[in-house]
């Protein structure tokens, strides 16, 4: 090696470890270790007995999950149900609002005309011939509840969801019905704090304002 | 041929049926340690564990056995192929082999013909023989990094070969005390020296040498926290990237057998063996006896086993110079310097309870040689501003 050469390098490294020209660098500093810790049998003990404490303890934190089903809050965003009113007939009365609030496009109704010779149907104008909720396409953000004037349109606290074909995924308004049936029959009715704060469509329905609330809660579940 | 086949037949059998025992028990042994260590896992995460497949879980792993080796037997195409198969075999091999020598339950030294509970007792090197034998399975890592024919298994077998190299050295100095004191390196000399009461097993005069034995010994096994030839993180699987199938369950299988090797390593020579107070000794002892002695046998390496799954999960990994200066900086020292406590003590004649004076001398060893390991370990301002001599090192 050659003398001026290494006088480079040697520049070069006192340079590199000058102090100025690491000022903007903020060192941490290693905590200070005593002798016994420096020995890490110590930490390594300590480490043994944390271990040992958790496998005695006993407390799993795992869910047994098909065996033993969660606790799902009753104001759960699941799949969809259409109320009945008390006369047993689909709550709907087919104004199109949750469709329209629909983030995800997945509702699809069809109205029409209650039939008026019918004295089953004779306090309503209209009726959903068709309610059909792409569950798959669905986002479960609440918006077609809080948009329904007449509380038809209710998430349900039915987390697990399972279909083998897409085309059976499509609810349509039967489907929507059993699964209000069904929650209600379970005792798994949603709480929902705006229940019972109706819209103006609700004055075309007297039934769905004069009512008593769904089988089994008040106006704020 | 035939006939010296006979003759040798009372020999012979205890020796084939020992050999069938370890078969057919060290890989069940292995398969059904990945369901203890899967269990305690979980159990010191605070997780329930493997408990779907029969009671409490129990046939997961003959479940996990059935499924790996339904695998497909996939080769990649860049390995070479004869090592590559040979390497996962050898790997195996070299750790059943090990056990050769291990008696598993209670031997005499004066055995008799007869089934025993070793595939060869008496044999005057038996220790010497499982170190070098069980040594060799760096091979298996080294021949497969390098068969894979990648550059993660080649850096995973090159650490394989650093560490094995540098934990021999403890590993045999540590034994080294336990050897002079017994004088003999025959396995079931050393055990029969620590017959009698509780006081005589060698952990009470040898506290030191165990805890490099058990340190050394368990880097040699490739576990946590020495895995540094197959940390996940750093470099994919490390050397068995590129196995799969039957092939990787023959490096798990060796590298499960070298946990039982350990163990039982552990517990011959410094636990007692198969010794207990109160129990006599395998010399002519009846059957009962020597079950009752293979039970107490056993369930020390049920501790030492248990020990190491914890230490696996209350231990992080080693950086690798921390590795390397853990065994050259470390280990080998306190090695050294109890082995010349033992010398001393020896040549010179001193009472053998004198033995318990040099561990303090190793114990102030293990104090300056730890405070030396930590400073050479830390980054101080000195060192990074290039004041100290060391300086030279810049960590930017």
């Amino acid at each position: 090696m050659s003398d001026p050469q290494k006088n480079d390098l040697q520049k070069n490294e006192a340079q590199m470890n000058k102090p100025s020209a690491k000022k903007s660098v903020k060192w941490g500093e290693a905590p200070k270790m005593s002798i016994l810790d420096a020995l890490y049998l110590p930490a390594i003990a300590s480490g043994l007995a944390t271990a040992v404490r958790h496998a005695v303890s006993g407390k799993a934190t795992t869910r047994q999950y098909p065996e033993v089903e969660p606790e799902i809050p009753p104001n759960y965003r699941g799949v969809h149900r259409l109320n009945r009113d008390e006369a047993g007939r689909v709550k709907c009365v087919a104004c199109y609002m949750c469709q329209t609030a629909c983030p995800a496009n997945c509702i699809e109704i069809i109205a029409a005309p209650a039939p008026k010779d019918d004295p089953h149907w004779k306090d309503r104008d209209k009726f959903p011939a068709t309610f059909t909720i792409d569950e798959l396409r669905c986002i479960y953000c609440g918006m077609c509840e809080e948009a329904c004037p007449v509380d038809a349109i209710e998430l349900t606290s039915i987390y697990d969801l399972t279909g083998m074909t897409r085309e059976e995924m499509i609810f349509d308004k039967e489907k929507l019905l059993s699964v209000f049936d069904e929650t209600v029959k379970s005792g798994h009715d949603p709480v929902r704090t705006n229940r019972g704060n109706l819209g103006p469509a609700a004055e075309l329905s007297p039934t769905a304002k004069d009512a008593p609330p769904p089988p089994g809660r008040g106006k704020s579940g | 041929m035939i006939n010296s086949l006979f003759e040798f037949w009372p020999v012979l059998w205890p020796a084939l049926a020992a050999i069938g025992v370890i078969l057919a028990v060290v890989p069940f042994l292995g398969l059904y340690m990945t369901f203890v260590e899967r269990k305690i896992a979980a159990y010191v995460q605070d997780r329930v564990g493997p408990n779907r497949v029969g009671p409490f879980g129990l046939f997961q792993a003959i479940a996990d056995g059935i499924k790996i080796f339904l695998k497909e037997q996939l080769i990649p195409d860049h390995v070479f192929t004869a090592l590559y198969f040979l390497a996962p075999a050898f790997s195996l091999i070299t750790a059943m082999f090990a056990l050769v020598v291990m008696p598993f339950g209670p031997v005499a030294t004066d055995y008799k013909d007869g089934f025993r509970f070793v595939v060869a007792p008496g044999i005057d090197i038996g220790i010497l023989m499982m170190l070098a034998i069980s040594s060799l399975s760096a091979y298996g890592i080294i021949i497969g990094g390098w068969a894979s024919n990648n550059k993660y298994s080649i850096y995973g077998a090159i650490r394989s070969c650093a560490q094995f190299i540098s934990y021999e050295i403890p590993l045999g100095l540590s034994i080294l005390g336990v050897i002079a004191i017994t004088g003999s390196l025959n396995i079931e000399k050393i055990v029969e020296a620590q017959s009698g009461s509780l006081l005589d097993w060698n952990v009470f005069w040898q506290p030191v040498a165990m805890l490099v034995f058990f340190t050394a010994a368990l880097a040699e096994t490739n576990r946590l926290p020495f895995d540094l030839p197959e940390c996940e993180q750093e470099l994919v699987g490390g050397f068995h990237t590129e196995y799969s199938g039957i092939k990787f369950v023959l490096y798990f299988l060796a590298e499960y057998t070298h946990i039982v090797t350990v163990s039982f390593l552990t517990a011959l020579l410094f636990l007692g063996g198969w010794h207990f107070p109160g129990l006599p000794g395998p010399s002519g002892a009846s059957t009962p006896i020597l079950l009752l002695g293979l039970g107490v046998l056993l369930a020390k390496v049920a501790l030492v086993v248990l020990v190491i799954i914890l230490l696996r999960w209350s231990l992080p990994r080693f950086r690798f110079d921390q590795l390397m200066g853990l065994a050259w900086k470390g280990l080998i020292p306190l090695g050294l310097i109890n082995l010349v406590g033992v010398a001393i003590v020896l040549s010179l004649g001193l009472p053998k309870h004198l033995l318990v004076a040099t561990v303090i001398l190793p114990v102030l060893a293990a104090y300056y040689s730890a405070a030396k390991f930590n400073a050479s370990m830390a980054t101080t301002e000195a060192r990074r501003q290039g004041l100290s001599p060391q300086g030279a090192v810049s960590y930017e």
